[in-house]
């Protein structure tokens, strides 16, 4: 059961159902496919190995991108969670 | 082009020899084959080799940092004797623990933003060798994308990142060829030429002992693990690894690019027409054309699948083959420009990603721009046949005669 917010910046549904994108730092490598596949969704650190974006949450607009990062990452380091 | 030491191969489940002429040349269907018959060949060339050709068993022995050591990753008659968990190219030749630290401190200057801003030089570069290739183009020449343009790309680029003289630019390409092709030649010749390799750099690293300077050099001489720095044959032997493995490569990956248009004129087409497809292109092309099969050796004796693999022996960790298993990858034998899933392993699996893989890729994706960019339309000059495919662990096109058709 999704908690309840007040309110979500992303829908007008009353609850989060946002998307949630999740970069295992054990299996991360540093390919770069996310960050340049999406980067609003990822970013990389000073060594180049990705790191989510603020909390993870994805924006409805960008869940195909999120997909496509998941589907991308040659070490299959990224998880979604709805 | 020199055959194996070990004659023709008789049989490719059975007695397979990379450096055999016919193997890079013929790589697609040879993996092929052996993915139907005998996934996990093994020959008694170099004291014994596996050759694993799908992605699964590709990708469980990159992982296995237990079984596989890296001590050795080109293979050769003679293996190595520096020790494990250094070896003599760290961090390529190394295992963990030791190296997570020895990768650690390369991470920072190869990471995005630092290769971002070499862009402008890497484009400044292949306009200028466009240049001259476009007067050739003039005059009625043929040209050799290989020769010409792909082999002085990432020597240029690593030579200005190491700090090293532009104007040796031809003494690294002869270490390249001597390490990664020299397979076949005789330990004493081999020895020499690792001396000769590690002399220059000996030399160059005295001179940035003298006159430190804002370069990779300067910077591997200052950085510290643990709070020391590094010995100098760490550094040295870290040298040979960004000289060597950042040439060879990227050479292959623009080249192969480059043969493939130029083999297949839809897709030059469709190129140019959509630069948008530019970068699931430049993955698509890295899928179907990765340039290098990494090696381990056995650290103990195991079963692998059915495989009694033994200590010491070779194992070939062809990520091409990895890549265009069907098992993992619909339409595996085709090059899709557009393909929007693809999680290929050119650039390596587990601890030893590729650590230039952000600096091949933009290489090799502003040469690919710039070449089509001036050359829109061009072929092979004459046919397949014309093409010398490199020997060894390393694949792509030596020698590549272009007919420009149009030229901008």
């Amino acid at each position: 059961m999704s908690a309840r917010i007040e309110s979500c910046p992303h829908c007008a549904r009353g609850y989060c159902a946002l998307m949630r994108i999740h970069v295992d730092a054990d299996k991360c490598q540093g390919h770069n496919r996310c960050y340049a596949l999406a980067p609003e969704l990822f970013d990389v650190d000073d060594y180049g190995n990705a790191v989510v974006v603020g909390d993870g949450s994805v924006a409805p607009e960008l869940e195909e991108k999120a997909r496509l990062a998941v589907a991308n990452c040659p070490e299959f380091a990224i998880t979604i969670s709805e | 082009m020199s055959g194996s030491i070990y004659g023709p191969v008789t049989d490719w489940t059975s007695d397979f020899d990379h450096a055999d002429p016919h193997y890079n040349r013929h790589a697609h269907e040879i993996w092929s084959e052996l993915r139907g018959s005998c996934p996990v060949a093994h020959s008694g060339r170099y004291g014994g080799t596996w050759l694993p050709v799908t992605h699964e068993h590709v990708r469980e022995i990159a992982y296995d940092t237990e079984n596989f050591t890296s001590r050795a990753v080109v293979v050769s008659t003679v293996i190595p004797e520096d020790p494990a968990p250094i070896g003599g190219a760290p961090p390529i030749t190394s295992d963990p623990p030791f190296h997570h630290e020895a990768r650690k401190i390369l991470l920072p200057p190869f990471a995005p933003r630092k290769i971002e801003a070499w862009e402008e030089e890497v484009r400044i570069l292949c306009r200028d060798l466009l240049d001259v290739m476009a007067n050739d183009v003039a005059a009625g020449r043929t040209i050799d994308a290989a020769v010409q343009y792909a082999q002085n790309i990432p020597v240029n680029v690593i030579a200005r990142m190491l700090g090293f003289p532009l104007g040796d630019q031809d003494l690294f390409r002869g270490f390249v060829h001597d390490v990664l092709e020299g397979i076949n030649l005789d330990p004493q010749e081999r020895q020499a030429n690792s001396e000769r390799l590690d002399a220059y750099i000996m030399s160059q690293i005295d001179d940035h002992i003298e006159n430190p300077r804002d370069d990779l050099t300067s910077y591997l001489l200052n950085v510290e693990i643990m709070g020391e720095k590094l010995a100098l044959e760490h550094v040295s032997g870290t040298i040979v690894l960004l000289l060597l493995a950042g040439i060879d490569t990227t050479w292959s990956a623009i080249g192969s690019s480059l043969w493939h248009l130029a083999t297949h004129p839809d897709d030059l087409r469709r190129l140019g027409e959509e630069p948008a497809l530019m970068s699931t292109a430049i993955e698509e092309l890295l899928r179907f054309y990765a340039p290098v099969t990494m090696a381990r050796l056995v650290a103990q004796d195991h079963d692998f699948h059915g495989c009694p693999m033994k200590t010491d022996e070779w194992v070939l960790l062809p990520f091409p083959a990895a890549n265009l298993d069907p098992h993992a990858f619909p339409r595996a034998d085709e090059v899709v420009l557009d393909r929007a899933e693809n999680r290929h392993a050119a650039f390596g699996l587990g601890i030893h990603r590729c650590l230039g893989s952000n600096l091949a890729r933009l290489e090799l994706r502003v040469a690919i721009e710039e070449f089509i960019a001036r050359f829109p339309r061009f072929e092979l000059a004459r046919g397949r046949d014309g093409v010398e495919w490199s020997l060894g662990q390393i694949r792509g096109p030596r020698v590549l005669p272009i007919t420009v058709l149009e030229a901008v």
